[in-house]
């Protein structure tokens, strides 16, 4: 038996590896992802343009756009002088923001009363505009804090004490009574590359293996070839390991690959115990091929199949976490992430490399990617043999 | 033209016999409109974070009842910080506050500044932020309330900032993103769908057997488009009639540049499918070419949820070849802003180029094959 199920195997791989279309589709594609999409997918917005309207002629106003001008955030900024402009500017992107500063903002200013600024937003990139409008409020926040005449700070100072609230010297601040100590674990610099990075990788190891399951039966009974296994001495259960060793050995490899690239190229953290990590690969892919089992056999045609795979990886991807995070999601939606394998997944690959976690977490995670496998593969086994017998 | 309608009239009856070609065309994008109104989504809801009480004062209560009741953060609290550390680690919490021993001390201490340590959950860099922020400005909140800090009120109000959001004042995620995907599904039809039927007829050897019938290489490849393209189209209105009716986002365009602005679009998306079509010839290359070249770049280098501004140069010269990336912008001005020209005609003739490049390549292939 072992030796019919290797030449099975044997088999399977000839088939994927003869081709050479699909030997490079292997290898080319998943690359070009990996190194393209791993720097694309960032949702950080910087050296987005934007522009200043300054209706304001003072020294002042000069000043705070010269804080504009040195913020890191900004590189690409645009004076514009008319109202029309602002308009045209918003309406074609060609800034997603404007920042509008009033003409009596500098003799406001000086007279201790309270200036305003604008800013106009495209809310077309919503997201993007949030972000925007944060950066030019920390700006004017240190403005804010840096401009404060003396005479100001002691007068407001003075009203405080004399409401009996603050008892000592006159000049305190209030980030001198209390200060924030920030920090952020396992990714300092918030590098969004070492986000990314790890979630192209698992789902690429899923894209594959799956692809290759699904594929592989329904192109044989495309062909015809499949009734040529189903006479040979081999039994069902033969068949369906046949099927699965060589999806899970691909997916294995290119899992590995991707993790050395990703540490390689990406200077990825790998903090974490590399057995966790295959521990919770290897089931995951067990997972992924009952799935890859269980569509080619209930679809007829390989468009069929395709489908089904497509249909299977698209909500996945989409609720896992990878591009967007899950608790933004309406609390009944996630909730239902829970049956989602890859959503497990990438917490055990951020948790592994990024955190090191403990043990009983990646476990955590994998169980119920092990039931899914369970279920998955024991239907598949099922359907399979319901249709072979 | 009657052997042309011949060919559209098979085409359809396969259409309607494959239950799989109406799932990609009607089904598919119900389930992705389903996925990128709920599932995709920028606008964080309360965020789990952790405190760790080490001290225990009227002070300390107060700044921690400050972190339960605001409204963007779902505060745990403990005495031991291990156990926040933990779930931390775990991803249960993606922040911490830790409150130290020696807090009220140094807080009523007038030589003295009382730290607070802030901890977010790098791993999530967008998140990190938002723990950040929020608790930030929770504490700047308790600070000015309790008194600590009405020196700052007077500073604060300096300069004031007036943000208006045009287009989409009240700021829904799912506006932009429902909008945006629309190109993600046309794409998805125009290039999975074709190539897969056309790879088909090669894979069966129909293909060579139509060949060797009268009609010519044009009739061939109209036959194949004409049918997809209504199809595409269908399903085009589907997708705005839900966007609109079902998830409530606003179109303040016109319908007529929307659908020519969509019909440019799906013939280039339909010219595409048939290249790969042309280049792959079975069905498995095709599907992993339409989903690398189609699927993929329409949802992540096309502007629809990560900034094409904020990307490395490299990347950003990808995005240039991207046809969904010009679909992308027409389709968020036309739902979200009006029918803006200036926004609309530069990206409708990037499309129209990318056409009419893929169009030369795709005559070329196939004279050659032919002859």
């Amino acid at each position: 038996m072992l030796n019919r199920i290797k030449n099975l195997v044997i088999k399977e791989f000839l088939a994927i590896w003869r081709d050479k279309k699909s030997r490079v589709i292997l290898i080319v594609p998943p690359m070009l992802q990996l190194f393209i999409f791993s720097f694309a997918a960032t949702l950080e917005v910087k050296n987005v343009p934007i522009a200043v309207f300054n209706r304001d002629t003072g020294r002042e106003s000069w000043e705070l756009v010269q804080r504009f001008e040195g913020s890191p955030y900004f590189t690409d900024i645009h004076y514009i002088y008319s109202d029309k402009a602002v308009k045209e500017y918003i309406n074609s992107q060609k800034a997603l923001m404007v920042i509008q500063i009033n003409d009596d903002f500098s003799s406001r200013i000086n007279s201790g009363q309270q200036a305003e600024i604008q800013l106009i937003l495209d809310g077309r990139k919503t997201n993007v505009s949030q972000i925007l409008a944060g950066y030019v409020n920390g700006i004017i926040d240190r403005y804010n804090r840096d401009i404060k005449p003396e005479a100001q700070v002691r007068r407001s100072s003075q009203n405080a004490i004399r409401k009996g609230k603050l008892t000592a010297s006159p000049f305190l601040s209030p980030a001198s009574r209390s200060e924030i100590v920030p920090r952020n674990w396992f990714n300092e610099n918030l590098d969004y590359i070492w986000f990314t990075v790890p979630g192209i990788v698992g789902i690429l190891t899923m894209l594959i293996s799956l692809i290759i399951t699904s594929l592989s039966v329904a192109r044989e009974r495309e062909f015809g070839t499949f009734d040529q296994l189903l006479v040979s001495p081999l039994e069902s259960t033969e068949i369906l390991i046949g099927k699965t060793v060589p999806a899970f050995i691909i997916g294995m490899l290119e899992g590995t690959f991707f993790i050395i690239a990703g540490i390689v190229f990406f200077n990825l953290p790998h903090e974490g115990s590399f057995l966790h990590l295959y521990f919770g690969m290897s089931v995951f892919l067990l997972a992924i091929i009952g799935i890859g089992l269980l569509i080619s056999s209930v679809s007829k045609t390989q468009q069929q199949a395709i489908l089904g795979a497509f249909a299977f990886m698209t909500p996945t991807i989409i609720l896992s976490g990878y591009a967007t995070p899950i608790e933004n999601m309406p609390l009944w939606l996630q909730e239902f992430t829970v049956i989602n394998p890859l959503k497990h997944f990438l917490i055990i690959i951020k948790g592994v490399l990024l955190k090191n976690v403990p043990f009983d977490v990646v476990l955590e995670h994998t169980i119920p990617i092990a039931v899914f496998a369970v279920i998955s593969l024991s239907v598949s086994t099922r359907m399979f043999k319901q249709r072979l017998e | 033209m009657r052997r042309l309608k011949a060919l559209i009239k098979k085409e359809f009856h396969q259409i309607v016999r494959d239950p799989s070609s109406v799932m990609i065309a009607f089904i598919l994008p119900l389930i992705l409109l389903f996925l990128f109104g709920y599932g995709v989504s920028l606008d964080a809801n309360r965020i789990d974070i952790g405190i760790v009480m080490q001290d225990n004062s009227p002070q300390v209560q107060s700044l921690i009842r400050a972190f339960e009741n605001t409204s963007f953060l779902n505060a745990q609290v403990e005495r031991d910080r291990r156990e926040i550390e933990k779930q931390l680690v775990a991803g249960k919490l993606r922040g911490m506050v830790v409150i130290p021993t020696d807090f009220t001390r140094r807080l009523i201490n007038p030589d003295d500044t009382a730290k607070l340590q802030v901890i977010a959950d790098g791993s999530e860099p967008n998140t990190a932020n938002f723990v950040q922020n929020y608790i930030r400005q929770t504490w700047v909140n308790w600070l000015l309330q309790s008194g600590l800090s009405e020196a700052m009120l007077t500073v604060d109000e300096r300069v004031s900032i007036q943000p208006r959001f045009w287009f989409n004042p009240e700021l829904e995620s799912s506006h932009f993103l429902l909008s945006g995907s629309i190109a993600i599904i046309m794409t998805l039809i125009g290039t999975l769908l074709t190539s897969l039927v056309i790879s088909r007829e090669w894979e069966r050897g129909t293909m060579e057997a139509m060949m060797a019938t009268p009609v010519n290489i044009i009739e061939i490849i109209l036959g194949k488009l004409i049918p997809y393209f209504v199809l595409g189209m269908s399903s085009m209105v589907i997708c705005t009639i839900i966007s609109i009716v079902v998830f409530g986002v606003p179109f303040r365009g016109s319908f007529i540049t929307l659908a020519a602005v969509s019909a440019i679009f799906l013939i280039t998306a339909l010219q595409q499918g048939l290249l790969i079509s042309t280049v792959a010839k079975n069905q498995f290359l095709a599907s992993q070419m339409a989903f690398i070249s189609g699927f993929l770049p329409a949802f992540i280098l096309s502007g629809f949820v990560f900034e094409i501004k904020s990307m490395p140069a490299f990347v950003q010269a990808i995005t240039y070849i991207v046809p969904a990336k010009y679909f992308v912008s027409c389709l968020q001005t036309l739902f979200l802003a009006g029918d803006i020209y200036s926004v609309i005609i530069p990206n409708v003739i990037g499309i129209m180029i990318l056409g009419s490049v893929l169009f030369i390549v795709i005559t070329r292939k196939t004279r050659k094959r032919l002859i």
